[in-house]
């Protein structure tokens, strides 16, 4: 059912890409200060299509796609502060990192392969797990993480905020960077790959028994999703020229995963939507809280409640998401189907 | 190396057992819902939160007064939430369903960060209960007295209304088979209010207790709590109300008594207190790695009985 409609491809694939570049197109146009919100969603829809890869196509929940985004985030701001504050940013680290400093480009290949490489090896006993217990499981990879990263002062700053790094994500490097990993994610989901699990997503027990090995199968897909949050976080840091460990914690987790089950969390359309509604409406409320709204004027501390809220009653009122967790695909009359019950 | 005495010992497991208990009565408010509902609430801490700020706002008055206070805020919030959110949510996907309620529980907080302000509350209605019996060297405090007295009693009566009244088999009845029961005549939503109404009145309870011992509100009370009780819930094994409130005391008595026994001070890998969540982490992977279903549910058997 979901592999007929894939066979629409160039559509389905045109349709994220061409809001990706609308949102960077728009941004440039802007002030540098409305564009740094433009950036913040791209960065944002790079995070949940990363998530998306995971979560959307095998139907299991995971809480620790942001682990390998912290991994990446990290690894490319600490290889790229230069080398000449680096005795002062980080004081205490191993020498492979403080004797070495990369270049932006790079440092956005290495994030992505120690994304992957943590993604798979942390993969191959979790992937075995399905339902309530992976996201558990998940969920203790992140506070693991999180912890390690915290306290651990020989691989970055521990608690104390990582600063001075370049600022090299600009407006375009955004635009590119989200729209290259929606083609992954793209891409992916069109392969054998991307089908069997899709397959087993939606029948575990007729796509065993069609000779699918579903846990090799969603590790490959955990590891592609490392690679791609571990890529995420490289532009991450490199936008917010600051990291701290709480900042990408569990709030961001929440945060993250609510968009893509807002926008829809059975497409890569639906995670696009999620993030870009859900981080625009966010920064939308802030510009309207410090008064840049012209005809609207928030009171401080309304963004938070109406974010939360228009996440509540969209989830309520379309337990589908906003896309219905479908691609893109023309308006044509056909019959609707009744809402599917993945797991 | 650190010798430990008996008597430092015993303090943790002490301090340990208390912890748990807490956390017991979380799990059990989880496992109801979850039970008839299939639904993970993860905004269960702030309706504990509000229970909390309306202690906190009733401090004046006669401390009995306030803890009813309490009760109706907090029942009155459960029921809100059921009706406007759960019911409508019920044939939806676990994922739509957890991140719904991920959603209200941002929502509460910001509401009462937005309304109370970041600073937080000092909440004075049951302090006294905070102090310690008698003069010894082991360290008992009332409080903890009245939570494990709170969490057996609490779970003794659900037991007996589960097991000997007609409401509790329609419970159990919707619980195992939702479906098959609603044709042979149970009233699901009442079933379900029910259960949802039960989580309630614990959340409001654990809001009393936990007051009494970290006597000051702010918007995320109870936040870090309700994660860790979800993570106890699905290793004890969610699908039954015992293993899951087992689950419960576990992850809290593990966590009060690796952080009693972990030094204080100490480098990589897992030796220093500041890996205690790592610690405690790991063990989780671990358990659900050879258990997935559940550290106390039996090995092979399909879980039926859900509440």
């Amino acid at each position: 059912m979901k592999a007929v409609r894939l066979s629409r491809a160039p559509l389905a694939l045109l349709g994220p890409v061409a809001l990706l570049a609308l949102v960077g197109l728009v941004g440039s146009f802007l002030s540098d200060v409305r564009a740094i919100e433009f950036e913040n969603s791209l960065v944002f829809a790079a995070t949940v299509i990363a998530l998306y890869v995971f979560v959307g196509n095998s139907g299991v929940l995971s809480f620790g796609q942001v682990s390998f985004f912290i991994v990446g985030a990290y690894a490319a701001g600490e290889l790229t502060v230069p080398a000449d504050a680096k005795r002062s940013v980080l004081p205490q680290v191993f020498s492979v990192l403080r004797d070495h400093t990369i270049g932006n480009a790079w440092s956005l290949v290495v994030a992505a392969l120690l994304g992957a490489v943590y993604a798979f090896l942390v993969g191959i006993p979790l992937m075995r797990l399905s339902g309530l217990a992976a996201g558990i499981a998940t969920f203790a990879v992140l506070e693991i993480t999180h912890n390690i990263v915290r306290n651990w002062e020989k691989i970055g700053p521990g608690p104390l905020t990582l600063s001075t790094v370049p600022e090299t994500t600009d407006l375009w490097q955004a635009t590119i960077g989200a729209i290259a990993v929606a083609c992954v994610a793209f891409a992916y989901q069109l392969s054998p790959l991307g089908r069997k699990l899709r397959a087993a997503r939606e029948d575990p027990f007729a796509a065993q028994a069609a000779g699918i090995d579903i846990h090799r199968q969603r590790l490959w897909a955990f590891a592609l999703s490392g690679a791609l949050s571990g890529f995420a976080g490289a532009l991450f840091v490199h936008f917010q020229g600051t990291l701290n460990v709480e900042d990408v914690y569990l709030e961001y987790t929440f945060l993250t995963l609510a968009m893509l089950v807002v926008g829809g969390a059975g497409s890569l359309w639906g995670a696009v939507v999620g993030a870009l509604v859900v981080s625009g409406l966010d920064s939308f409320l802030s510009d309207a809280e410090n008064g840049d709204v012209s005809w609207l004027h928030a009171p401080a501390g309304t963004r938070l409640v109406a974010v939360a809220a228009f996440m509540a009653v969209v989830l309520v009122f379309l337990p589908q998401g906003l896309t219905g967790a479908r691609e893109v695909r023309l308006p044509r009359r056909r019959r609707r189907l009744a809402p599917g019950t993945e797991p | 190396m650190i010798a430990y005495s008996a008597h430092e010992n015993a303090q943790t497991l002490i301090d340990a057992a208390s912890l748990g208990s807490v956390y017991a009565l979380m799990a059990v408010g989880i496992g109801l819902v979850f039970g008839v509902l299939r639904l993970v609430n993860f905004a269960y801490g702030q309706l504990i939160m509000a229970g909390a700020y309306a202690l906190a706002l009733t401090n004046n008055l006669n401390p009995a007064l306030s803890i009813l206070v309490c009760f109706s805020v907090v029942i009155g919030l459960t029921t809100t939430m059921e009706v406007v959110a759960f019911r409508p949510l019920r044939s939806a996907s676990p994922a739509t369903m957890l991140v719904a309620t991920f959603a209200i529980s941002f929502l509460l907080q910001s509401i009462a960060l937005l309304k109370f302000g970041a600073l937080g509350k000092p909440v004075a209605t049951l302090t006294g209960l905070n102090r310690p019996i008698g003069n010894g060297t082991l360290i008992v405090r009332w409080i903890w007295i009245v939570a494990i007295v709170v969490a057996v009693v609490a779970l003794g009566v659900l037991i007996l209304l589960l097991n000997r009244t007609p409401l509790g088999l329609h419970m159990r009845a919707a619980a195992a088979d939702f479906r098959t029961a609603r044709l042979l005549g149970v009233r699901a939503n009442a079933v379900i209010s029910f259960a949802v109404l039960l989580s309630g009145v614990l959340a409001a309870a654990v809001a009393v207790i936990m007051t009494a011992e970290q006597p000051f509100v702010t918007s995320d009370f109870a936040l870090r709590d309700t994660i860790i009780v979800l993570v106890g819930v699905v290793v004890g094994g969610i699908d039954r109300l015992w293993s899951a409130t087992l689950g419960g005391f576990a992850i809290g008595f593990a966590t009060g008594a690796l952080a009693g026994f972990l030094p204080s001070t100490g480098s990589w890998p897992f030796t220093s207190g500041v890996y205690l969540d790592s610690a405690v982490f790991a063990l989780v992977i671990l358990v659900l790695l050879v258990r997935p279903s559940g550290l106390f549910v039996g090995r092979g058997r399909r879980a039926v009985e859900r509440v």
